[in-house]
């Protein structure tokens, strides 16, 4: 090498292959139960959950798995749009949407089901925007969830401005003081909303966890598209810690949310969590991984699986046995059931609704158009149209 | 030579013949690489091209148009995909106050050649931000230009002549009509900034252009059993506007209607009336009338149709030009 070349750096070996660096990870796939384990940023990381606890999430994992499963069926019998699957990110999200405490505001992309479902969400709700009678059926403030965002990485300001706002509230520095959750995915990193997000939030100092799903793909393109480092080390530039955990451990992603959530609420600023993890799906219901993607990869990743470790160890662990597990797949196929029954029953919007909620103050030229086009549709009354 | 094409296929087969003609064309954007774009329209392309001429960029547009510039001031030729309308505006800056500007700065020196292809406008049954008709925005801004075509046969030849022009190009492509098939000659020439008359006519004149020259020619047809006589231009090039055979047409017709799906207030039709107004006024049997979205936000998609210019809402307007 001449003097002065620094070479290219190595193309996607810390990235994409093995072994991966500074993970968190407090089950194996194997549901082996990790004791204590160090982040990258040098805190070391552990849970301490009841019985009932990991009852709990074991039934939330499972619950919104067969959610997801309804909707790509639905999706494929038409009765949706399109759907965004998070299949094999279950833990990802059940980890982090648990760690939010009441307080909390969360802000997702357009694949968080799996968090407005820890939030009390009806999962009724983000299928009415996949399904294409709405824009977006909940109601930001009484869930702390914002709404679903599509435009890539443009949330992430805007969980920055408001968690400055938590600050200018005053509402931080205690136990009962405020964060904020920011979700986005690895493709997300490249956007320079992002990157402003992440200088605001260092900058102000404000109460915000980074939460990047990194699940290996943007569609098609594969993270090394997007860097040639792990993103979590993005953040050491930017001016506060970041850390990767095993985003498909349900265990370690909840105690580094927690932990980072309750530093941001005691005053302690941003952080940047990469959860790595795997979309085993499509993108969404409109795209072939085949065409980018080997079989082998995902036979690769199937085996750490979110799901079947938490239940080798619930099982070993005696923490729950054959009724509970039955009773918990009844309980999926059941709110499966329910949630089939009400898609099919949603009805489709008035034609007339378009015109709505355009402008708080409303404006004289929707109110025109509005008034035109329901004359117009009285045109065919009675007509075969 | 002919071949029959869709919309879709014939934009692959123009980008690759562009390609193969000068070594400095560039193609780039999200997924166009190895998926071959989500509508597949490079499909092929990174395979006998290689990964250096068909480029999967980071997922960033002001990030593919902003390097597009600098790969145009050395010399190259982009292409960039934008995924679908609605995720533009990222880039807008770069597009608008650098792409649209360096040569007018530069007083000629800087020429940065490039095309933005656009798949654009709705009824594919998207969610938000996929059904988009941004042209006015585009067609607003002096420095660039913008086009769209309708047909295999423009999908084609344009999309060459554009990659081939030293203007930057918004191209925008009908995303709906994707599958839409047609005859392509594929040796065919006729100027790029030119409309055309599609169907000859006595009674209306009908402009449209992108996914609702379609639209205008069904109206056409149905209004021929009403024995009424429509005369449907494709416009093709938004900016600059060919409009001398259309003030021809009007000046013979007295009535003229435009269609788009893009909402109306600030339009490219308000600009088409205004101008057909101040060159055929006397002519005028009825004021111009648009057919367009309405003025909010694209609607769910289960709305779509009802917010979309369809042949009923054509026709409904040809009517009341005649009721003038
Ligand atoms: C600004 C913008 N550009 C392009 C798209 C189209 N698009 C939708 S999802 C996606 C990939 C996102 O990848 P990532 O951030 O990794 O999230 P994931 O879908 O993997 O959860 C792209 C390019 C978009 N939605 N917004
Ligand atoms: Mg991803």
């Amino acid at each position: 090498m001449a003097k002065g070349d620094r070479g290219a750096p190595a193309r996607g070996t810390e990235v994409a292959g093995e072994p991966v660096p500074d993970f968190v990870q407090l089950l194996t796939p194997d549901g082996e139960r990790i004791d204590k384990s160090v982040g990258a940023d040098g805190v070391e990381y552990t849970v301490d959950f009841t019985d009932e606890e990991y009852r709990g999430l074991y039934r939330d994992l499972v619950v919104i798995r067969r959610l997801d499963t309804e909707a790509t069926a639905l999706q494929r019998q038409g009765e949706l749009g399109i759907w965004a699957s998070l299949l094999g990110q279950e833990a990802a999200q059940v980890g982090s949407g648990r760690a939010l405490r009441p307080q909390d505001m969360a802000f997702p992309t357009y694949r968080e089901h799996g968090v407005l479902y820890c939030r009390g969400i009806d999962p009724i709700m983000p299928l009415s925007l996949f399904r294409g009678v709405d824009l977006g059926a909940w109601d930001p403030a009484e869930f702390k969830v914002n709404m679903y965002t599509i435009v890539i990485g443009a949330q992430t300001l805007h969980a920055t401005g408001y968690a400055m706002g938590i600050t200018k509230d005053g509402k931080v520095g205690g136990d009962d003081g405020e964060a904020v959750l920011c979700y986005f995915g690895d493709g997300a990193t490249s956007q320079g909303d992002v990157n402003e997000a992440f200088i605001w939030s260092s900058v102000f100092h404000a109460p915000i966890v980074f939460f990047c799903q990194n699940n290996q793909y943007a569609i098609s393109e594969p993270i090394e598209k997007q860097t040639r480092i792990p993103l979590y080390r993005r953040a050491d530039g930017f001016g506060f810690p970041g850390l990767r955990v095993d985003g498909n451990d349900v265990l370690a992603t909840y105690a580094v949310t927690r932990a980072a959530l309750d530093n941001a609420r005691h005053g302690q600023g941003p952080t940047l969590i990469e959860a790595y993890t795997y979309r085993m799906g499509a993108h969404t219901t409109t795209d072939d991984p085949t065409r980018y993607r080997v079989a082998s990869e995902v036979e690769e990743w199937q085996a750490k699986d979110p799901i079947a470790r938490v239940r080798a160890f619930v099982e070993k662990q005696q923490i729950a046995g054959a009724d509970f597990f039955a009773e918990v797949d009844e309980q999926a196929k059941q709110e499966a059931l329910h949630l089939r029954e009400r898609v099919l029953a949603m009805p489709d919007p008035h034609p007339l609704t378009l015109f709505d909620h355009v402008y708080p103050n409303g404006s004289p030229v929707v109110d025109a158009q509005r008034e035109r086009f329901a004359e117009y549709l009285d045109s065919f009354e009675g007509s075969a149209h | 030579m002919a071949e029959k094409l869709t919309i879709g296929k014939a934009l692959n087969a123009g980008l690759r013949r562009a390609l193969e003609h000068d070594p400095k064309v560039l193609v780039m954007g999200e997924d166009v690489g190895k998926l071959g774009g989500v509508f597949r329209i490079t499909d092929g392309l990174q395979k006998d091209f290689g990964e250096d001429r068909v480029i999967d960029t980071p997922l960033a547009e002001s990030g593919i148009i902003g390097t597009a510039i600098g790969l145009a001031i050395r010399g190259y030729r982009p292409v960039c995909e934008i995924q679908f309308d609605g995720f533009v505006y990222p880039a807008y800056d770069q597009i608008v106050s650098q792409v649209a500007k360096m040569h007018f700065r530069s007083q000629g020196k800087v020429k940065v050649p490039m095309v933005i292809r656009i798949p654009f406008g709705g009824g594919i049954g998207a969610v938000e931000h996929h059904s988009e008709s941004p042209e006015a925005y585009f067609a607003h801004t002096a420095g660039l230009k913008v086009v769209a075509c309708s047909s295999p046969q423009d999908a084609y030849t344009m999309i060459q002549q554009a990659i081939a022009s030293d203007d930057p190009i918004v191209f925008l492509e009908p995303k709906r009509r994707y599958h839409e098939k047609g005859e392509v000659d594929l040796d065919a020439t006729y100027p790029l900034h030119a409309s055309r008359r599609l169907r000859p006519g006595t009674d209306a004149t009908v402009l449209a252009y992108g996914p609702m020259v379609r639209t205008a020619l069904d109206a056409a047809t149905a209004a021929e059993q009403d024995g009424r006589d429509l005369e449907v231009f494709d416009l093709r090039t938004l900016s600059p506007l060919d409009l001398e055979p259309v003030y021809e047409s009007v000046r013979r017709t007295g009535r003229c209607v435009v269609v788009h799906e893009a909402p109306s207030n600030v339009g490219l039709g308000a600009e088409i009336a205004a101008r057909i107004t101040e060159r055929c006024f006397y002519s005028l049997e009825a004021p111009v009338l648009r057919v367009t979205g309405f003025d909010t936000p694209y609607p769910a998609a289960r709305l779509e149709e009802d917010y979309l210019p369809d042949l009923d809402r054509v026709l409904d307007a040809v009517d009341r030009t005649f009721g003038w």
